[in-house]
């Protein structure tokens, strides 16, 4: 937690998050019509989900399982009676002329997130509940110049809506429970988490306080697309209560935009003008009854998660608490790290897909799944450079080929003979070249200049093309030189 | 042998199977008795050339020998099912021209056993009343009149078209739809058997919501077997619709006949009401008679929160309503008014779309859901209803069926209670408890008032047991005398 310092002291930041997570299902939550993204306009729209005279809504199964799924991997409790609610509203987009959603009896209840900052610190955000809702469809507004046009293709999508406790203290807290929530449900394989595309949006709920006193009144921020987004929200929103606080104001409790291009948030509507929604609960759909070996079957089924994985990281492969978290704050950068790491030097392992593949990828702005460099190729390279055929800085050089090329490393150190030189005969013939061309350095070094041992070390490798041994080449010029 | 329009349902279906007469003859006779009959303004739409197509069609299945439960007979539909590629408008302006792209699971279930559409019939406008009085349409005239006056009679409603037209020999039987009474009550003013099903019983799917946890489709017919006939080819589990019951459909027309001996018929103490005319009254004492002549034990049983049910009711329905009609709001069916901006667009639309008595409906429904309200009025209704529902669980620990008047009254004259809701609203006061417990219900007409109009009597049953009602019921028809409109078609 870090204060903010305004002109009349320290003010503490309080936020909580919901976040809107896009269901991983083939179809929507009570049609049959399809959730994939990107069709074209109102290509994918069932009669119930364009809201026709008499047609019912029938839960999805699948949407189901996905959510208690969820509920279990937030270490959340899943409510055996669930309702769900008609939260009643006009709008084009909104055929029904309400949404279905879940109120006053969400399928998951009260759960936990356990959140690495990177300070070190480490900081656990409740869950206050999760609920599943339908998606709206999409209004046009720049398809004509007076008319707006709408798409129903998203209207009926699952959505799970994720609601934190107002634990967070500071923008890097917000940052890592979002980044941590969204590694979590992609382990799950529940919501692909992609803030861009929409299919994870979140709202983050700021209020500022003296340390110590009760809660202030919040601001609900909205359209918040990224990470970055919800941190720079979180900073901006608080500095500007808490001036219009220090100047004798008062902050009104209202709904809020953030304008990423701006930096800043703007009202949307106060609370004089919100809804009211007739939340009641919808009769088309009966109450919804989970069996506890259905919750169970999905327990069992559950993979290992972000925490269970970091921790089995660091017993069994030694790696340190933070470079685990690196290595499994995404699935695929795990699964990577593990093919990389079998039956190899695994801190060594870490170290490469840390710095070096990391890096590589950065540099080229793919992910993962684009690496130009398979996981069997770095754990060969690591290999190699385990029994010494090449020493790591070699294997730099080799690294970078594979990058560029997509060739082996072992076709790579062959090609370019780049093996390591490990004969002693041939150090030493190499070291006499050196000591014999440097008389006056040499001389210089038995007078006391120790510090010269380095450049004999560099001569020695420049010789070798960087490809002797740097243990044999120490162990010999130090006899040579002794002599 | 009588005129064709004359014949039960199930003389229909046993002379076409004999060739009596062609499916094509059965659908003439009573697509011109239609013709004749407009005045009683029972249909909204009429379907000669597809009744004259599947008549045919049927022909075709008889002379295969390969009939279904109903091949040939012509039935109606009320306008409140879905009918693929024929308007379905509810009654109302806002759906006046919309055809759907689908068709209602208890009409394709009707066609599917090889029923002949003759049309669409006319009801209260989204099935929100008790005369048929609020269609857009125009009223619709119930088929009997008082002797030696002229003055129309409202057919009761909402399901009034259907009960007309099964009452004046235009269809063999047709469906209806009952939320709160709209099955039984017109039924009971037409002189016809109505009966509202167990909720669950017919799938709800592709039938325009009224009040979704009430709304339950139902057969309207001449007589007691007709009826089994009809619902059994209706009812069945729909996994289109989640609160349809997955149960088999038990065989109604085989259950007739058993009789009640043995049988224990309750008699509601609270159903006495105040305003309940005395031929009603002597009725109810006629029918308890009639049943324990034929062997029933006929005992008091207590419903003690009957007096909570009409209120319930008119706060439970109209608040779904409120929800389930916000879905036409001119955007992509239906009536569409221009207005200057989205909010204008929505209020000409709905304002001219729908009629006063809907547009009552919404306003109470949003009222009663509205924050600061919901505890007050919809939570404490649906407790009541729980309470109610509890009412007949007790009851039915005693006895197999109860015993009620369908209505207070017989039909009144077209344009009378208009100016008094609440006036409207108590015709509905005897069938309401059963809609809010989901049982079935059977309006059997029994006896004719003092100014020769019909009188209906109502059995209510135990959940899922619709066999009960029917073989309760055909003992009363039995017993009460035959009862032919003088507007029956010749």
């Amino acid at each position: 937690m870090s204060m903010i310092e305004g002109t009349t002291g320290a003010w503490e930041i309080v936020v909580g998050c919901e976040v809107h997570a896009q269901v991983v299902s083939e179809s929507k939550l009570f049609s049959g019509a399809s959730a994939a993204f990107g069709a074209e306009p109102n290509t994918q729209v069932s009669l119930v989900d364009a809201a026709m005279p008499g047609m019912l809504p029938v839960i999805n199964a699948a949407c189901i399982r996905q959510a208690v799924r969820t509920g279990l991997g937030l270490k959340a409790e899943v409510n055996r009676i669930s309702v769900f609610d008609r939260k009643n509203y006009f709008y084009p987009d909104l055929p029904q002329g309400y949404q279905i959603s879940q109120w006053n009896h969400p399928i998951i209840g009260k759960g936990v997130v356990l959140v690495d900052l990177p300070d070190g610190r480490s900081c656990s955000i409740g869950i206050t509940r999760l609920h599943l809702e339908q998606d709206a469809g999409k209004s046009l507004h720049d398809q004509h110049p007076k008319q707006t046009y709408i798409d129903l293709n998203r209207s009926g999508v699952a959505l799970m809506e994720i609601v934190s406790e107002p634990d967070m203290r500071d923008a890097e807290e917000v940052g890592a429970y979002l980044r941590k929530l969204r590694s979590i449900l992609r382990y799950l394989g529940t919501c692909d988490g992609n803030m861009e595309e929409g299919s994870m949006r979140c709202d983050v709920n700021v209020s500022v306080r003296r340390p110590g006193e009760d809660f202030g009144t919040r601001c609900e921020i909205k359209n918040v697309n990224s990470v970055r987004y919800a941190m720079q929200a979180v900073e901006y929103e608080a500095r500007r209560q808490i001036d219009i606080i220090e100047s004798g104001g008062k902050i009104a409790q209202e709904t809020r935009l953030f304008d990423p291009s701006k930096g800043e948030t703007r009202p949307m509507r106060s609370k004089e003008e919100a809804h009211d929604y007739r939340y009641f609960p919808d009769p088309d759909l009966l109450p919804l009854k989970l069996e506890e070996a259905y919750i169970e079957e999905i327990r069992s089924a559950l993979p290992e998660l972000p925490d269970e994985k970091k921790q089995r990281f660091v017993t069994e492969y030694g790696l340190s608490p933070y470079d685990a978290g690196v290595l499994v704050s995404e699935q695929e950068y795990a699964a990577y790290y593990e093919a990389v790491a079998a039956g190899r030097d695994a801190k060594l392992a870490a170290n490469w897909v840390i710095s070096e593949l990391f890096g590589a990828l950065n540099k080229r702005g793919v992910g993962i799944d684009a690496s130009p460099v398979s996981a069997g190729a770095l754990g060969e390279l690591i290999g190699l450079i385990t029994d010494e055929t090449i020493s790591g800085r070699i294997a730099k050089e080799v690294f970078a080929e594979m990058v560029e090329t997509g060739k082996a490393p072992g076709a790579i150190v062959e090609a370019k003979g780049l093996r390591q030189v490990t004969e002693p005969g041939a150090i030493r013939e190499v070291i006499a070249k050196v000591i014999s061309a440097n008389a006056d350095k040499v001389a210089e070094y038995k007078a006391g200049k120790e510090k010269l041992f380095g450049f004999f070390v560099g001569q020695a490798m420049k010789e070798t093309g960087g490809k002797a041994n740097p243990k044999l080449v120490n162990e010999i010029l130090k006899e040579e030189l002794g002599k | 042998m009588a005129a064709l329009t004359q014949l039960s349902l199930a003389e229909a279906r046993d002379g076409l199977q004999k060739k009596d007469f062609s499916a094509k003859e059965l659908a003439q006779a009573h697509l011109e008795a239609m013709s004749a009959a407009k005045d009683l303004n029972a249909f909204i739409t009429e379907t000669p050339e597809l009744a004259l197509a599947a008549a045919e069609a049927a022909d075709a299945r008889l002379a295969r020998g390969e009939a279904r439960a109903l091949e040939g007979v012509p039935l109606a539909v009320k306008d409140l099912f879905c009918t693929e590629g024929a308007r379905t408008t509810a009654a109302s302006h806002i759906l006046d021209e919309f055809v759907p792209p689908y068709e209602s699971t208890v009409t394709a279930n009707l066609w599917q056993a090889g029923a002949v559409p003759l049309g669409k019939t006319n009801l209260d406008e989204f099935a929100m009343g008790s005369s048929t009085t609020t269609s857009y349409f125009g009223p619709v005239e119930n088929p009997w009149s008082p002797q030696g006056e002229g003055r129309p009679l409202v057919a009761g409603g909402s399901s009034g078209g259907s009960a007309a037209a099964v009452a004046a020999g235009l269809c063999l039987g047709a469906t209806g739809t009952d939320t709160g009474g709209s099955i039984r009550q017109p039924a009971a003013f037409c002189g016809v058997v109505g009966l509202k099903p167990t909720y669950g019983r017919c799938s709800r799917w592709g039938i325009v919501a009224f009040a979704s946890s009430l709304d339950q489709a139902g057969p309207m017919t001449r007589s007691v077997r007709d009826a089994a006939i009809l619902l059994g080819a209706m009812a069945g589990f729909d996994a289109k619709d989640t609160t349809s019951a997955e149960l088999p459909v038990p065989d109604y027309e085989a259950a007739l006949g058993a009789g009640v001996r043995g049988l224990k018929v309750g008699i509601p103490t609270e159903y006495r009401a105040e305003g309940t005319s005395q031929a009603t009254v002597d009725l109810w004492e006629q029918g308890k008679a009639w049943l324990k002549e034929a062997g029933a034990e006929v005992v008091e049983v207590s419903l003690p929160h009957t007096k909570y049910a009409l209120p319930t009711y008119y706060i439970v329905a109209p608040a779904e309503a409120s929800s389930n009609l916000a879905r036409y709001d001119g955007v992509r069916y239906g009536l569409r008014v221009e207005g200057e901006d989205l909010a204008d667009m929505y209020r000409k639309t709905r304002a001219e779309g729908f009629g006063a008595e809907v547009r009552r409906r919404i306003l109470m429904g949003t009222y009663v859901l509205s924050a600061g309200y919901y505890d007050a009025y919809y939570l404490k209704a649906q407790k009541v209803r729980t309470l109610i529902a509890q009412d007949f669980e007790a009851a039915f620990e005693k006895v197999d069926v109860l015993l009620t008047p369908t209505t207070p009254t017989p039909a009144f004259p077209i344009g009378e209670k208009e100016d008094d809701p609440v006036a409207m609203y108590l015709n509905d006061i005897f069938t309401v408890p059963a809609s809010l417990a989901g049982l079935p219900g059977i309006s059997v007409p029994a006896g004719l008032g003092p100014e020769g109009l019909p009188l209906g009597l109502q059995l209510i049953g135990r959940a899922f047991d619709e066999a009960t009602i029917l073989r309760v019921g055909a003992v009363l028809e039995a017993a009460a005398p035959a009862m032919t409109p003088p507007r029956m078609a010749p």
